[in-house]
């Protein structure tokens, strides 16, 4: 089985091209399981590793751009302060040797309902750059993930980076699971107030078959926020949840229950707006 | 007395908990034990004897990561063997075609049940399931044909390769309806049946309480895979390095389906990643001897982590209905159970775990009167068996439950009810048997609760310490906290009259540079308990010298029994201790000559033999001049009795009891617990190595809080749901407890050195301690475990107050 080790992004979308079906290498911890699971029998590996410059973390005046291959310990030892919920998100994710390993583009191209990244880019209104021998283009996350572990990338495209608009505002991203450390998700809410737009933003995981927001809950919440305070009433905290969790559409499955995870999303949803209003 | 706290967040003061004495001679447990023969003179004592936490053995080497498992076993020639599961729960083989798998390259053997030369079946009790599957397959991964090649993944080819047709038949996976559902077995589908009637069985009490219990499917969840190494031996027999708890009992099972006198099948332990249990039936060892033997070449397998979860016994699921009679001032009147235990697709252990989840179905509590009636029963769910606890654990979820509903209806504390009813030496238990030995039960309660409670909730606490841990999904303002109790006594060796000896050989020389060592060759199996470690402190201290070897366990000496039922310090610690009596002796023997003092009695000392009443001297090394000294001897226990048809009988050696306080952090809208701390006083008769008893306290509460609040194993249709540790969840470093642990030390007579087993104990009464705090904390019922978080959630209020002289079901 040949295994290409490309030092540049040039290098990498080149064999891609060659060979679209080549499966793609970042961090691992998805991949390595579903090969000991023997659900995937690569014959082709485009490994990513070598590649410095999908490593790197740069702001601009627009926002962030997170390279592919930047992992969760990056995030929640580097970038806490720059990207406070997705480093809260971080240090949900497996042990710190996983997060040592697993990168922020290996969650989105896996595209897993309860992917820990996913929530938190879907409301901070993301965008994945995906570049392949024919160019490069931007989806927003909402785009991308088009359903359980599928996404709009061609065969023939890799993920570069994920583009996070710059915004003011608390944030608070929360994951349930039924241990304490180290689960798969069960339910999962980022929260993002946009204070300069006066907007409510709310990403749910492991609730649909694609990280959701709600529109209709993060309106109502918008509305009911007194901007200039950052206060909000106890009842309409409560609609929130209560909006979010009408808005998720959870299954019943071996982790949990489908009746479980809506109440969760919602008890989830109004703390972390609670959250956020208090920070 | 020993006290010591532990764990991630431990904040108990370790000094400040009150001594609790028992009242045999009073012992510290820092205290070196008496070597035998001990003469009343001030003795020198031998440096990590007994008493002392010496070091295990091989506890560098498995921090390094340089310990060799059995899954590291290797041999240069050697093929790799796998097995063909079923994927149902219950089908008819209709037809086998390995073809194509026998003729792919690099494939040696293709093995189905006909290539079977011995005895078709195996099991441990009652050896009905077939070393391969001939006509019918009763749970999913049942093994249908085993394979060797010269490369794993040509083995796993190979067996894909096995085109099996199979006919699904009619599921039985609901364990009431086995006793009148058609057969799935010849042998039937009731394992057992146990009645126990005690007393005065029509009595009632003022006060009674009724509920109904479950207890999911717990696995062991070792963390080293099912894994051997079988060679082909000269005499046409074969070579068998296995992890195992009982090298004995795998050989004659080997034998007798190899068709092979029991001289010509060769066990050696392999390095034991875990047990608990799980090790004690068969799983591979056949197949993989079967392979060597069919190739003539080395074969090893390995169970991959899912393999495994299908390969091995699981702990019996139950559905419990209990009833108990009090009179007002709550003295126990009567229990009343109804006991149903799942034993899945074979027997495996099941008649005994019914036999223990019966006798103890009360608790650790004198009451007049019992009508027990239990029964295990076959499904085409997957196979049960041992598991630490063995029955004891369900019931106590169940009885320790009970207590608290009573507690409740007689307005009265938890812990003084307990204690009101608490068995005492003298005391018989439900099946009639009086407890002759100790019985700190109140003392284990006392020493529970006289830890001090974990500090109360702070501001500034780091919100990963709140449940929901590193999900930050709770504050402080969202949680609540609890505390519960729970007792436990559990059964020390194998019961019903089983004689489950130990043998051991221990031989004194010197080494090359002229000091003297013992070699301690027992096929006691290692399996993390620490025997290793206890096997040297009792030479240490019995001979006084310091060096000892300890051969690799195997089945060139004669049987130690199993590594299980708490068993091995007092019966394979006795049979080193026979062992070393005997050297002993004989050095006295040699040294009279040397000192030519016929009669006097002399003392042995660290590296010398004394004459106090002279104090003339001669070292060991010189009295070893004559040649080595060896003696091999055999431990029994006292004999125990069967259960006659109403469950009495003296059916049991000993008995140990632990008692466990649980303080849980619960958010109880999201239904998720974390457990702060866990108190207990266990009754261990003498601590022979402190260190070691804390280690088997803090593993057994680890298990029982994952049976607590997470561990099962999802059964479906007869199909398991998540054989993986992605979602069969087992604590971690987050989900444990502070550990504050009282030892009550009284030692117990007839026991070696005074010792109880302590493996046990932890993993019974922490359960429902657990449950109980977090009932405290929510005031749900919480009937089954583990708790799930949409239990709690969405679950029943739980304290229905039953009125006075009537049945309030829950």
């Amino acid at each position: 089985m040949p295994i290409a080790r490309p030092t540049s992004l040039d290098d990498a979308v080149a064999v891609l091209a060659d060979d679209p079906a080549a499966d793609v290498l970042a961090g691992g911890t998805d991949a390595m399981v579903e090969i000991s699971f023997d659900h995937r029998r690569p014959r082709h590996v485009l490994a990513l590793r070598r590649i410095d410059e999908l490593r790197q973390v740069t702001t601009t005046s627009l926002g962030v751009r997170i390279g592919a291959m930047v992992t969760y310990g990056q995030i929640e030892r580097d970038h806490a302060t720059l990207l406070p919920g997705l480093a809260m998100a971080s240090r949900t994710v497996g042990s710190p040797q996983i997060r040592n390993a697993g990168t922020i583009g290996g969650n989105l191209g896996t595209a897993s309902p309860a992917g820990d990244a996913l929530p938190w880019l879907l409301a901070m209104d993301a965008e994945v750059e995906l570049a392949s021998v024919r160019g490069t283009r931007r989806l927003p996350v909402a785009a991308f993930v088009t359903g359980p572990k599928r996404t709009a990338r061609a065969d023939d495209e890799l993920i570069v980076a994920v583009h996070v608009p710059a915004m003011e505002g608390p944030q608070h991203t929360a994951k349930l699971g039924p241990r304490n450390a180290m689960v798969i998700s069960v339910a999962c809410t980022a929260v993002v107030l946009d204070t300069a737009a006066r907007q409510v933003r709310i990403g749910m995981g492991a609730v649909g078959p694609t990280p959701l927001r709600a529109p209709d809950a993060e309106a109502a919440a918008a509305e009911a926020i007194d901007w200039d305070a950052l206060r909000a009433d106890g009842t309409a905290i409560a609609a929130f949840g209560q909006a979010c969790a009408a808005a998720a559409s959870p299954i019943d499955d071996h982790r949990s229950t489908a009746e479980y995870r809506r109440h969760a999303v919602g008890v989830l949803a109004s703390r972390s707006l609670t959250r956020c209003l208090a920070a | 007395m020993t006290t010591t706290t532990c764990g991630p967040s431990s904040t108990a003061a370790t000094g400040s908990a009150p001594a609790v004495t028992g009242s045999a001679p009073a012992v510290t447990g820092s205290a070196p034990v008496a070597p035998p023969g001990t003469r009343e003179r001030t003795q020198r004592r031998v440096r990590d004897g007994l008493g002392t936490s010496a070091d295990r053995p091989d506890g560098t080497p498995k921090v390094t990561g340089a310990f060799a498992f059995s899954s590291d076993l290797h041999d240069q020639r050697m093929l790799w063997g796998r097995t063909l599961r079923s994927p149902h729960a219950h089908a008819r083989i209709v037809s086998i075609d390995t073809s194509a798998a026998a003729a792919m390259p690099g494939v040696v053997a293709v093995l189905l049940a006909e290539d079977v030369p011995g005895k078709a079946t195996f099991g441990l009790e009652h050896t009905d399931q077939p070393v391969l599957a001939r006509d019918v397959v009763r749970y999913e991964g049942e093994a249908v044909a085993i394979v060797a090649a010269e490369h794993p993944e040509t083995a796993l080819r190979a067996i894909r390769a096995i085109e099996v047709t199979y006919e699904p038949l009619p599921l039985l996976t609901d364990p009431a309806e086995a006793a009148t559902t058609d057969p799935i077995h010849p042998d039937g589908n009731v394992f057992r049946t146990l009645p126990l009637r005690h007393g005065d069985v029509d009595a009632t009490g003022d006060v009674v309480v009724e509920g109904t219990y479950e207890v999911g499917m717990q696995d062991q969840a070792f963390l080293g895979p099912e894994s051997a190494l079988a060679l082909p031996s000269d005499d046409g027999g074969v070579e068998l390095f296995i992890s195992t708890q009982w090298l004995h009992v795998d050989r004659d099972q080997v034998a007798a389906c190899l068709a092979l006198p029991a001289d010509q099948v060769h066990l050696t332990l392999g390095g034991v990643g875990g047990a608990f249990g799980a090790r004690e039936d068969v799983s591979l060892q056949v197949h993989v001897c079967l392979l060597a033997l069919a190739t003539g070449r080395p074969v090893k397998m390995l169970y991959s982590r899912a393999e495994s979860f299908l390969g091995h016994v699981h702990r019996h699921p139950a559905r419990m209905r209990y009833r108990h009679h009090a009179r007002r001032d709550g003295t126990l009147v009567k229990v009343e159970a109804e006991i149903l235990l799942d034993g899945g697709a074979y027997a495996s252990s099941s008649t005994a775990v019914l036999a223990n989840a019966v006798c103890f179905a009360a608790g650790p509590y004198r009451v007049e009167a019992a009508r027990i009636d239990g029964q295990v029963v076959r499904t085409n769910n997957p196979p049960c068996g041992a598991m630490r606890g063995f029955g004891v654990v369900q019931v106590c979820f169940a009885h320790e439950a009970q207590m608290d509903r009573l507690a409740a209806a007689l307005d009265m504390d938890p812990v003084e009810l307990r204690l009101h009813n608490a068995l005492k030496p003298g005391d018989a238990i439900i099946t009639g048997q009086r407890l002759t030995g100790t019985a700190p039960v109140r003392e284990v309660i006392e020493a529970a609760m006289a830890h001090p409670l974990p500090p109360d909730p702070r501001e500034d606490e780091p919100a990963i310490a709140l449940p929901g841990g590193a999900g930050l999904t709770a504050r402080r303002e969202d949680v609540r906290r609890g505390t519960g109790i729970a007792v436990s006594i559990k059964n020390l060796m194998y019961s019903e009259g089983f004689d489950d000896y130990s043998t051991a050989r221990v031989r004194l020389e010197t080494s090359p540079d002229g000091e003297p060592f013992a070699t301690v060759h027992s096929a006691c199996a290692e399996v993390g308990q620490g025997f290793v470690t206890l096997a040297q402190q009792i030479t240490r201290t019995a001979l006084g010298i310091e060096r000892v070897v300890l051969h690799a366990a195997d089945t060139g000496v004669g049987s130690a029994g199993s590594t299980s039922a708490s068993r091995q310090t007092w019966m394979s610690g006795g049979a080193v201790q026979l062992a070393c009596d005997t050297v002993h002796h004989g050095l006295l023997e040699r040294a009279r000559g040397v000192l030519g003092v016929p009669d006097e009695p002399l003392v042995l000392e660290p590296g010398r033999v004394v004459d106090p009443a002279t104090g003339a001297e001669v070292a060991i090394a010189q009295l070893l001049r004559a040649g080595p000294l060896e003696a091999t001897e055999e431990h029994h226990h006292a004999p125990t009795s069967t259960l006659d048809a109403d469950g009495q009988g003296d059916a049991h050696v000993s008995f140990a009891f632990a008692a466990h306080r649980a303080t849980v952090d619960v958010d109880p809208d999201l239904g998720l617990v974390r457990v702060l701390q866990i108190a207990t006083g266990q009754d261990v008769g003498r601590a022979l190595n402190p260190r070691a008893v804390i280690g088997q306290i803090e593993g057994g509460i680890a298990q029982g809080v994952g049976l607590a609040v997470m561990e099962e194993i999802l059964v479906e249709d007869g199909l398991v749901r998540n054989p993986s540790f992605t979602d069969y969840l087992i604590p971690t470093a987050l989900d444990m407890p502070s550990v504050a642990a009282t030892l009550i030390e009284q030692p117990e007579p007839g026991a070696p050195f005074g010792a109880k087993g302590v493996g046990e104990p932890p993993t019974i009464s922490s359960t429902p301690a657990v449950v109980a705090a977090i009932r405290d904390a929510t005031g749900k019922a919480l009937t089954r475990v583990p708790v799930r978080a949409q239990d709690i959630a969405f679950g029943e209020a739980g304290a229905i107050p039953p009125t006075a002289g009537s049945t309030s079901a829950g």
